[in-house]
């Protein structure tokens, strides 16, 4: 240990108790991000404390990262610098939580699926269905804009997060929103720590609208030869006064990553092979309601799917809706746990324009030889997994090729494509936040102000911010 | 105001594209609030371009430039606070372009809200957001004040439904923000423009999400001899999961003004009425009305009407969104106030507004979306009397104090605008506010876009402003 860390160990002890910063390499190691390790983890137990290390943090230009369950670290780009992990997970209070308001204002640290238990108990939920959902923290998941397959019908955070507490990297505690489900006044701070990466701020609490939770939940699965025909009932489902809660689109590939013993770690709800066919796309959308909803349902995506040529279509009873839904929430660390040097591409896109940059991607896999997975959202977002064999650096080279071919064709098809994970070796040779975007000047300049002294994830999001 | 700048407004814009007689600025020092400020010059942009050209002008003259669409705000968002410039985008009305395949359509901001509507309908497609003023204001303005309206708490407000923008900074740079593909990759700026109150840009040009429009609306009236009973209906509703489309309540008072006016059935001996949509699938639609209608019953409603047609729900809805209309005929001035309160807290808040009213002198009417916990309550005074119109403003206050202190919000979807600057340290800290006028004035870093909102001014925040008189007939909420 140097004599600076030491002195900074000291002082972030007198913050939050020497028992809560930790420096020793055993501690340190499951905070690296791409392989760098920080200097100190912090564990504060209070905003307070949080934003006295942040300003602490400022003043000594000690780089910080906010870190919840350490579940997506992975994704991004590495730290420039890191000497601290700021810990949350001890801030995972509900503060409140008014079910007859709709409404939940929790700590950042919180685990998704406590937060879950909580709101089941009152017949409510937040409709988070995020990858790594057992472990993930509620400040992760909005730090890293992940999605879920339940935007089809609720939308994403920015839809339902209320108003925020945070810590600008000056140590300043401020907040923007409210704790009910309509408010317009001040602006949307926070919808700007959404999906931000750490970069302008720490989020310490956060408001949310609830939702009174689906009962009789069904899934309808159809099977498609092609992507084009999988899209084309897809239209059909938007062109219709249906309502799915849930409507993606998977590849061949992913029939075998949802049979794989990753896939029953990652979610362990029991789950029939059978449910999708191997070899061809699937279209799958979850529905709930009564008897006569759920008749209605059953009728009319079954007659949308033969309108489309499905060669197979099904619908999941209730007890096998889970095992289905698990996998499709963790096909991304299913995915990753599969390959030695799994890619994640996300790309959206209109819907209409869908169709055709998967065609791209699965031309160019084809000819490279790369085995490949991808789940869309019907609403145009789409994961695709790149599975390479080995992670050597032809490998990486030949996939800084096929990633640079994509992005240019989502570009073009003026969609945005990004590569939220690949393999720490080979985060240089590519471009993980995508095309450049003019707007990126204005995102400088609130980085600038939220975090003038570049202490807040330096480097981790786009254009080295 | 500099004769020079108005010359070269002319030469940039057409003379015909310039007011500044004070004859014709009369016009434009009032919104629908009870704010008042009169402009120097009002001027008629055709293009982004010419904004671009007016917003140069601005900088070189340092005169001040605010945004305004239909001029229909109800927080002087609109107003030309400290004078100069009003850009006036009714000449910026055409909708560019219309994907019904991707449900998006690219309008520029001038386009009336209910016109964008009735130009997808037949595609089987609107724009949700549907403030009561819709058949006016424009998209610009609902995007600049985050418009809600009876259908937010199902649909969502208006920032749900805006993918990009296009807009003007106050240095005359052109920026483009978001996409309309989802999931644009950075920071949310189009979140963070949605809102700003034109603080930040004059936003040209806007892409929004059109939405589905339902198979089935059932349109429920029910009718009732007690508030608390309404009110108690409400919070079984979403207590039983169900999420209404609407859910619009009216008090006694009101409901009878309403009634004299539009003759929508309103019984004008009950307490209260409450309007309940629900909607989506036949099937969906027809359990959750069944399910409402019981709920209602359960709660002694004294009689519950289904609309059986479109005609039916039109005049109950006429009732609704016409309501301030009516009650213009009762009252020629009145203030509206937004608050917003935990939906539980309704039958603790209409009894306190009722005494406050009663402390002040003031009948006080009640509208408000009742599922959203936000509340229009409505003072009735005489605009020729300026004590009783500063004790109008001093009664809304404490009303807004109130909601406050029940957990709630000065402005659910109205603004704040010129209005409820100085309640704004009710809700934000010093620190809250000093990070919000940073983000201000990283885009708007002169302060000559419209200046003099949202903030409080230096003279602290138990002053009460008074205004020149004001008159409020506009059919607004």
């Amino acid at each position: 240990m140097s004599a600076a860390t030491g002195a900074s160990t000291s002082r972030l002890g007198s913050i939050v108790g020497a028992a809560n910063v930790w420096d020793d390499p055993a501690s340190l190691a499951p905070y690296a991000i791409d392989g760098i390790l920080p200097n100190s983890v912090v564990r504060p137990g209070s905003a307070a404390e949080a934003a006295e290390i942040v300003k602490f943090a400022a003043v000594e230009r000690l780089a910080l990262v906010p870190v919840g369950a350490r579940t997506k670290v992975s994704m991004g780009a590495p730290p420039r610098k890191y000497n601290l992990a700021l810990d949350l997970s001890r801030l995972n209070r509900i503060v409140a939580y008014d079910p007859g308001d709709l409404t939940l204002s929790v700590e950042a640290g919180a685990i998704l699926a406590d937060v879950a238990t909580a709101l089941g108990a009152h017949g409510q939920f937040l409709p988070l269905a995020v990858p790594f959902h057992r472990a993930a923290t509620i400040g992760g998941t909005l730090a890293s804009g992940i999605d879920s397959p339940l935007r089809q019908f609720y939308g994403t955070a920015r839809d339902f997060v209320l108003g925020m507490d945070f810590i600008t990297g000056d140590g300043t505690i401020a907040k923007s929103g409210a704790r009910v489900v309509k408010n317009v006044t001040g602006y949307d701070l926070h919808k700007l720590m959404l999906g931000s990466f750490g970069t302008l701020g720490v989020m310490t609490q956060i408001h949310f609208r609830t939702f009174p939770a689906p009962r009789g939940l069904r899934a309808f699965v159809a099977s498609f030869e092609s992507s084009a025909q999988a899209w084309q009932m897809r239209h059909a489902v938007g062109d219709s006064p249906l309502r799915p809660l849930t409507l993606d689109i998977l590849s061949p590939g992913v029939f075998e990553l949802f049979g794989s013993a990753a896939a029953s770690q990652w979610a362990p709800e029991s789950y029939e092979a059978q449910t999708l066919s191997p070899g061809r796309w699937s279209l799958t959308a979850g529905f709930a309601g009564g008897e006569k909803i759920l008749d209605r349902y059953a009728a009319e995506l079954t007659r949308l799917a033969e309108h489309a040529a499905a060669s197979e279509t099904a619908i999941l009873p209730e007890d096998r809706v889970a095992g289905a839904f698990g996998r499709k929430r963790e096909f991304i660390p299913i995915a990753l746990d599969v390959s030695p040097a799994t890619v994640i591409m996300k790309l959206s896109a209109l819907p209409s324009r869908m169709n055709g940059l998967l065609e791209t991607a699965g031309n160019l896999f084809a000819a490279e030889g790369v085995a490949w997975a991808a789940i869309a959202r019907g609403a145009g977002v789409a994961y695709l997994a790149l599975l390479p064999k080995e992670a050597s650096v032809q490998a990486g080279e030949t996939f800084s090729r096929l990633t640079a071919q994509i992005i240019d064709a989502t570009a073009a098809a003026e969609g945005n494509a990004t590569i939220p994970w690949c393999p720490s070796a080979w985060k240089k040779g590519i471009r993980i936040w995508g095309a450049d975007r003019a707007e990126f000047e204005q995102m400088k300049k609130l980085k600038a102000f939220f975090d003038p002294g570049g202490v807040m994830s330096p480097g981790r999001f786009v254009g080295g911010i | 105001m500099d004769s020079r700048l108005i010359h070269e407004l002319q030469k940039l814009l057409g003379s015909n594209a310039v007011l500044h007689k004070p004859e014709d600025l009369v016009l434009y020092e009032y919104d629908g609030s009870v704010e008042v400020a009169r402009p120097n010059c009002v001027v008629f942009p055709k293009s982004t371009a010419e904004v671009v050209g007016i917003v140069r002008l601005a900088n070189r003259f340092e005169t001040p430039i605010v945004g305004r669409g239909a001029g229909t705000g109800l927080s002087g968002g609109a107003l030309a606070r400290k004078g100069g410039i009003l850009v006036v985008f009714s000449k910026m009305n055409r909708i560019l372009e219309i994907d019904a395949a991707n449900q998006r359509a690219r309008v520029q901001p001038g386009v009336v809200n209910s016109d964008l509507s009735a130009a997808v309908a037949s595609l089987g497609l609107h724009f949700a957001p549907d403030p009561s003023s819709q058949k006016a204001c424009t998209i610009g303005g609902n995007v600049s004040e985050n418009s809600g309206g009876p259908h937010t708490l199902a649909y969502g407000v208006t920032a749900n439904h805006v993918l990009a923008l296009k807009a003007v900074l106050p240095s005359g740079e052109i920026v483009s923000l978001g996409s309309s593909a989802l999931d644009p990759v950075g920071y949310d700026l189009t979140g963070l423009f949605v809102g700003s109150e034109g603080t930040f840009a004059l936003i040209t040009e806007i892409t929004v999400k059109l939405t589905r429009l339902p198979e089935v609306v059932k349109t429920l009236l029910a009718i009732y001899d007690a508030v608390d009973d309404a009110t108690e209906t409400v919070a079984e509703i979403t207590g039983r999961g169900i999420t209404p489309a609407a859910c619009e309540m009216l008090d006694g008072w009101t409901l009878r003004a309403v009634e004299e006016y539009v003759h929508a059935g309103f019984p004008t001996d009950s307490a209260a009425v409450l309007l309940i949509e629900v909607d989506g699938l036949r099937e969906t639609a027809e359990a959750a009305a069944a399910e409402v209608a019981d709920v209602c019953h359960q709660h002694r409603a004294r009689e519950v009407r289904v609309a059986r047609d479109a005609a039916e729900r039109d005049l109950l809805w006429k009732g609704r969104k016409n309501a301030f209309g009516a009650i213009g005929r009762v009252s020629t001035t009145y203030y509206v106030q937004d608050g917003v309160i935990p939906r539980t807290k309704l039958p603790a808040t209409l009894r306190r507004i009722a005494e406050i009213g009663r402390k002040n002198g003031f009948e006080i009417g009640n509208i408000f979306h009742a599922a959203d916990g936000n509340l229009h309550p409505i003072i009735l005074f005489d605009a020729r009397d300026e004590l009783q119109f500063r004790r109008a403003v001093a009664t809304a206050d404490e009303i807004i104090a109130f909601c406050i202190e029940m957990g709630g919000s000065i402005t659910g979807e109205h603004g704040v605008g010129m209005e409820k600057d100085r309640l704004m340290p009710l809700l934000f800290t010093e620190a809250d506010l000093r990070v919000m006028r940073g983000v201000r004035d990283i885009f708007n870093p002169h302060g000559l876009l419209n200046p003099a909102k949202i903030f409080p001014s230096g003279k602290g925040c138990g002053e009460i402003h008074v205004n020149p008189l004001p008159v409020t007939t506009a059919t607004l909420a």
